[in-house]
């Protein structure tokens, strides 16, 4: 019996140390055979940048001109004052917007500039002054008596970044009262003049998502193309009917003249390319119906998403890049169906005769049967007028490119942005939705792209992808502190930056790849060598425990 | 007790069972994890263009659109009217409308003098073969008089020529670009020449400019672009199947750079050319296929044909005589052999609408240039065939070192239509047989020799039919690695005795990175075969680079015969023909010779193919083995073994059942 027992303990410590050779030697063998590389990603700086503190600061000027303040009060003048406002516009996200007010008196070159006769004039000399920086605000008090605005105008935004504020008159009492009356004025100026809190939250709607959004900033936003580093802009001539009509178009001229101008004031915000084609026979996609009350062909706003159809698939995509395309279609109807009108939802026509389609682009139709009799020999050669047709173009790609349409608040002149089709504090405005949207997108991008590397263990992360995400990492902080600072052309150059490196790292083709197997073929494969080898040792364990209970309660029922 | 002992060794073969099973579907659940990359941008009725997809970050960010509210979605995703004030904001003062409109009228009165600087032709020949099939060769010419390369100007603005195209030769800097897709193999010795020979599959070659420093990259990305536009697969061109000819390929257009670092040549013999490559090809011509010639190119009946070869040619041209400037030339042909006993149901009568399904009614309204040929040559008096309408204009042209007749029918004028205003024309064959034609002087052919799957031969067959002349020709031939070429057993011969190659260009091949280059300069002996072969061996391919149905074989591109061939012309000097005696003594010069490019046929060779469920195989019997030595092994360690007493044996056993039997006391 003592044999036995000796063999039996001999069997138990062998299960022992095969189990212990199994769990020391076996298993980080296996673990280190399998292993994939994965680079180390900054983890603790990305869920930073998902919970997002977002601090915009603008930098307004307030100057007094000659008039609008008495000695005493001048002298008190403070020099700087600074505002600031929070908002928490989601768990993770919170804005802070701090507007950095100094005051002063205006200069003595100043004055003789705002002499000038016309408020015009006098913004455009005062911008030979001195050019403020991208994204601040300068706003001129002027006396309350002053030619230079109009009747009944409290305040004129000039082409610039510069605004002329009529003061008030009577301004006897302190200077806490003079600039308390003045300070919801110069708050208006400066959310028509850089950003409201309705543009901010407009651009971070990707991130906050079903968040209580004005329907118009929601519309401005959805309309407009996403941030992009470059656009393709492709101009299309649709000429139906080669065989009436010849036509002809300057484009090369028009894009020069009027989009040109445009393009140019817009090249820190991203990069474009304009091209021109002409397509023959391209037809629209439904069949205009003829109305006998104007005897015309009309086409209703319900029909028009199916007219593009059919032109879409020979408009081609840019083979040279792959940045969004904004697509402009000039389309002359055939000489049966002419002329064409398009009717909006209240069934009335549309003067431009034209429509536009969000992110996409827009359509116009252009008849030119007034252009021949009914005995015209055909073909007819037909000059078209760009000037027009490049009207409604110019409108529908300040669209596109998300310049919103400023509603000024009542009391306020808007200088017409003139011949760059922009003006500076539009620009602005533009470049803050921007930065703020590039920052949000590219924030987005980098932590979902952790979320799913964490979600798929044995997904290999190169050592490029982890330098793709340290540079949008850093980008990202970069812009959000130059934000903080007030540089907003840094901040939105850090940003494009940011949405570049994290659109990269999320792309990259060794991401997704289908030598990643699931977890459960993995162990499919294992199971024919794991399971007989594991079975064994567990039982012989459970046995070896089982034993040892048994052994316990019997010592404990002799003990007792 | 026994169960326990037994269990590892049952159950191990139970698992193997099941975790055959289980890995036998591979279902893919990564895809599930990352997001559609699908941009949902609010314009869902707008078909999207199919764009390559070879780069990944091409797609739009997958946050799009997916943050709004339904309701607002529709305010925002909508087609809404354009509100524009067309006083006061685009007309950027009164100043630039005055310039613009002036420039305008300006711009227009020059144009009302002068013509358009591009310029759009189509033409469409018909060849009678003697099989009794028919071969039609369309070729539709755009012609660009710019510059895409010119100095601090971008070329933007697109009339005739394709815009998709004009990007690709800005942003690649290509100075020329040859592509062609082809259905079928043209039978040489059948058919005679083609007017532009195709190989079979897909065949491209481009010559970058000489200021592109790096080629490879800018190759790469342009067959994958390429291939966007065409929707074929010549994203699966990459190293392993690009060459630099050091002579075949020569430019065809204008300009002096001859190195052949910038040129890059690939072939896809196993690409399948089909409707959705027609379709993109189409889409090019000024006219798409609404008039003109065009309307003949219906799909069902061009791909119910023997042979169907499209193809875009791009090249620099010259403007005009002194060549001071170049011009852009774009050329697309299309080329297809209909089958006298497949389309033809074997009655020798051929129309338009037999053909095509389609009669003419007008030409493309923006071409210069609209005509049809029909090959008349050996039908001078109608005693081959009789064409009807007959057409007045005949016209003579030197095509491949031959002179040829041709039936001219211009479609710009509108007599050609006739009453109908249709035309259709129609081909009626008169004799039932008809003598074979004359053998073209150069053909070529190829086949592999050799059994097993280790070994092999390839022999290439170049024939010279010309009664008395010698001629070179240069054959390149493009072997994909896993055949590995024996160079040394390289041999040419020619009737019976070694025929030395003048010149041989040999660029061995590295595995998984680049083919076999072989490029020789034959002299080809008058009415001779010479046969060039040589020795390969199949290699043994890694398991994931078999493509899905490996057992089909795998293919080696056409070798290219290239040469300068004596004309025909000039070997029509037995004056069989009446002609005045003072042009027939010397043979004419200028005619003498005439380039031709041969393909031959592409391999298809097997190579040696595995089970492909042999990995899981190997890894199911070895675990089996290893878990059933370890099993033994781990009982003989762990088990208890006890000395028993040894029961009582069969024959004492048997003994005692007898002696119960019997009463007697047991043992």
């Amino acid at each position: 019996m003592a044999t036995a027992e000796v063999e039996k303990q001999r069997g138990r410590y062998a299960a022992l140390s095969i189990a212990a050779m199994v769990i020391a030697v076996g298993i980080p063998l296996w673990w280190k055979t399998t292993e994939t590389y994965r680079a180390w990603l900054p983890y603790s700086q990305i869920s930073e940048l998902d919970s997002m503190n977002l601090q915009l600061s603008v930098e307004v000027e307030v100057v007094f001109s000659r008039g609008t303040l008495t000695p005493e009060q001048q002298k008190k003048i403070p020099l700087t004052q600074a505002r600031e406002q929070e908002h928490q516009v989601h768990a993770n996200t919170r804005l802070k917007y701090r507007y950095e007010t100094k005051y002063r008196t205006a200069t003595v070159m100043e004055e003789d500039a705002l002499g000038q006769p016309t408020a015009q004039e006098a913004d455009l000399a005062l911008h030979r002054l001195s050019e403020s920086p991208c994204g601040s605000v300068v706003v001129y008090v002027i006396p309350e008596s002053s030619a230079l605005l109009a009747e009944g105008v409290r305040v004129y935004v000039g082409q610039r970044r510069t605004a002329l504020l009529r003061g008030q008159s009577g301004m006897a009492g302190g200077l806490k009262e003079v600039l308390g009356a003045l300070g919801p004025q110069i708050e208006q100026v400066v959310q028509t003049m850089s950003f409201s809190h309705s543009d901010i939250t407009a651009a971070l709607s990707d991130r906050v998502r079903g968040s209580r959004l004005s329907r118009d900033g929601l519309a401005d936003s959805m309309r407009a193309f996403k941030s992009s580093p470059g656009y393709e802009i492709t101009f299309s001539l649709l000429n139906p009917d080669p065989k009436s009509h010849r036509l002809q178009w300057d484009i090369e001229g028009a894009v020069r003249s009027y989009i040109q101008p445009l393009l140019d004031k817009l090249a820190p915000v991203a990069n474009f390319s304009v091209d021109s084609q002409i397509l023959y026979y391209a037809v629209l996609g439904v069949n205009p119906r003829f109305d006998n009350g104007v005897s015309a062909y009309t086409l209703s706003a319900d029909s028009l998403a199916h007219v593009i159809n059919p032109v879409e698939a020979r408009l081609g995509s840019n083979a040279a890049s792959s940045n969004p395309v904004l697509n402009f279609l000039l389309y002359v109807p055939d000489a049966q169906h002419s002329p064409l009108f398009i009717r909006n939802h209240n069934k009335h026509t549309v003067p431009t005769n034209a429509f536009h389609s969000p992110r996409w682009g827009g359509i116009m139709v252009y008849n030119v049967n007034d252009h021949y009799g009914p005995d015209a020999q055909f073909p007819v050669t037909i000059n078209i007028d760009m000037a027009r047709v490049m009207g409604v173009f110019l409108a529908q790609l300040r669209l596109m490119l998300g310049v919103q349409q400023t509603r000024p608040p009542p009391g306020f002149a808007l200088q017409s942005p003139g011949s760059a089709g922009l003006t500076d504090w539009e620009l602005d405005r533009l470049l803050w939705s921007r930065s703020v949207e590039n920052i949000a997108t590219a924030s987005t991008t980098i932590t979902s792209l952790a979320q799913l590397l964490d979600q798929i263990g044995n997904i290999v992360i190169n050592d490029n992808i982890a330098q793709q995400v340290y540079s949008a990492v850093t980008s990202l902080q970069a812009a959000v502190a130059e934000l903080e600072a007030g540089n907003l052309a840094f901040a939105l150059q850090y940003s494009r930056e940011a949405i570049l490196a994290s659109e990269r790292a999320f792309f990259d083709p060794s991401l997704l790849h289908l030598l990643y197997f699931p977890d459960d073929q993995k162990f499919a494969i294992y199971i024919p060598l794991f399971l007989p080898m594991c079975v064994p040792i567990l039982l012989s364990l459970l046995n070896m425990a089982g034993e040892l209970k048994q052994r316990r309660s019997e010592q404990r029922a002799k003990r007792d | 007790m026994a169960a326990y002992r037994y269990g590892p060794v049952l159950l191990l073969g139970f698992v193997a069972l099941v975790s055959h099973f289980v890995s036998a579907s591979t279902p893919n659940n990564l895809e599930d994890i990352r997001e559609e990359p699908k941009s949902t941008d609010g314009t869902d009725s707008v078909l999207p263009e199919r764009t390559d997809t070879r780069e990944s970050n091409e797609f739009t960010p997958r946050q799009d659109g997916s943050a709004a509210s339904p309701e607002a979605l529709e305010s925002g995703s909508r087609w809404a009217a354009t509100e524009v004030d067309l006083d006061t904001v685009p007309l950027s003062g009164e100043k630039a409308t005055g310039n613009l409109r002036d420039e305008a009228a300006e711009a227009f009165d020059s144009l009302r003098h002068q013509r358009y600087n591009d310029q759009f032709q189509e033409e469409l020949v018909i060849r009678p073969l003697h099989s009794g099939d028919i071969y039609s060769s369309f070729q539709f010419r755009t012609r660009w008089d710019t510059d895409f390369f010119q100095k601090g100007k971008k070329v933007a603005d697109y009339r005739l020529f394709p815009k998709s195209l004009g990007q690709v030769i800005t942003k690649f800097s290509v100075r020329e670009l040859h592509i062609s897709f082809t259905q079928g193999f043209w039978r040489t010795m059948q058919w005679g020449q083609p007017f532009l020979s195709a190989p079979p599959g897909a065949e491209l070659w481009v010559w970058f400019q000489d200021t592109v420093t790096d080629v490879d990259g800018a190759w790469k990305e342009l067959t994958n672009v390429l291939s966007g536009i065409f929707c074929a697969s010549l994203n699966f061109i990459d190293s392993t199947n690009t060459v630099q000819p050091s002579a075949s390929f020569k430019p065809l257009g204008v300009g002096n750079v001859t190195n052949h670092k910038f040129l890059r040549y690939a072939v896809l013999p196993r690409e399948i050319v089909c409707t959705e490559n027609l379709t993109p090809w189409k889409k090019l011509l000024p006219c798409g296929s609404k008039t003109g010639l065009a309307v003949l190119l219906k799909s069902e009946k061009l791909f119910h044909s023997s042979f169907h070869s499209q193809a875009v040619h791009i090249r620099p041209v010259c403007q005009d005589w002194k060549c001071t400037s170049t011009a852009w030339e774009l050329r697309q042909t299309l080329s297809v052999v209909f089958d006298l006993y497949t389309s033809g149901q074997s009655r020798r009568e051929w129309s338009l609408f037999k053909m095509f399904s389609r009669t003419l009614t007008e030409a493309c309204p923006l071409a210069s240039s609209s005509k049809i040929y029909v090959d008349v040559t050996d039908n001078s008096q109608g005693e081959l065939f009789e064409l009807s309408p007959v057409s007045p204009i005949l016209s003579q042209a030197v095509v491949l070192g031959d002179r040829r007749t041709y039936s001219v029918y211009d479609l710009m004028t509108p007599d050609t239509f006739g009453t109908l205003r249709s035309l259709n024309i129609q081909l009626r064959w008169k004799m039932m047989d008809v003598a074979e034609g004359l053998r073209p002087l150069l053909h070529g052919e190829r086949y592999v020799a050799g059994y097993g799957l280790q070994t092999g031969e390839i022999h290439t067959l170049v024939y010279n039919n010309h009664p008395y002349r010698a001629f070179p020709v240069l054959l390149l031939d493009s072997v994909p690695w896993y055949l590995r070429l024996y160079v040394h057993t390289l041999t040419v011969t020619s009737k019976n005795r070694e025929n030395k190659p003048s010149y041989i260009h040999y660029q061995p091949s590295k595995d998984r990175l680049r083919p076999h280059l072989l490029e020789m300069l034959i002299q080809l002996p008058p009415n001779s075969v010479t046969e060039v072969t040589v020795q390969f061996e199949r290699a043994l391919l890694k398991w994931t680079e078999y493509p899905p149905d490996p057992n089909h074989g795998f293919y080696a591109g056409s070798s290219v015969i290239s040469g300068l061939v004596p004309s025909i012309v000039a070997m029509d000097t037995n004056s069989t023909q009446e002609g005045p005696l003072f042009s027939s003594f010397f043979p004419c010069k200028e005619e003498s010779t005439y380039f031709v490019r041969v393909y031959t046929e592409p391999l298809l060779v097997n190579l040696p193919t595995p089970d492909f469920s042999m990995p899981y195989n190997v890894i199911c019997l070895t675990c089996t083995v290893v878990a059933v030595g370890y099993g033994s092994l781990y009982n003989l360690l762990t088990r208890t073994f006890q000395v028993e007493e040894p029961g009582p044996g069969l024959a004492k056993r048997l003994a005692n059942v007898i002696r119960r039997i019997r009463g007697v006391p047991l043992l």
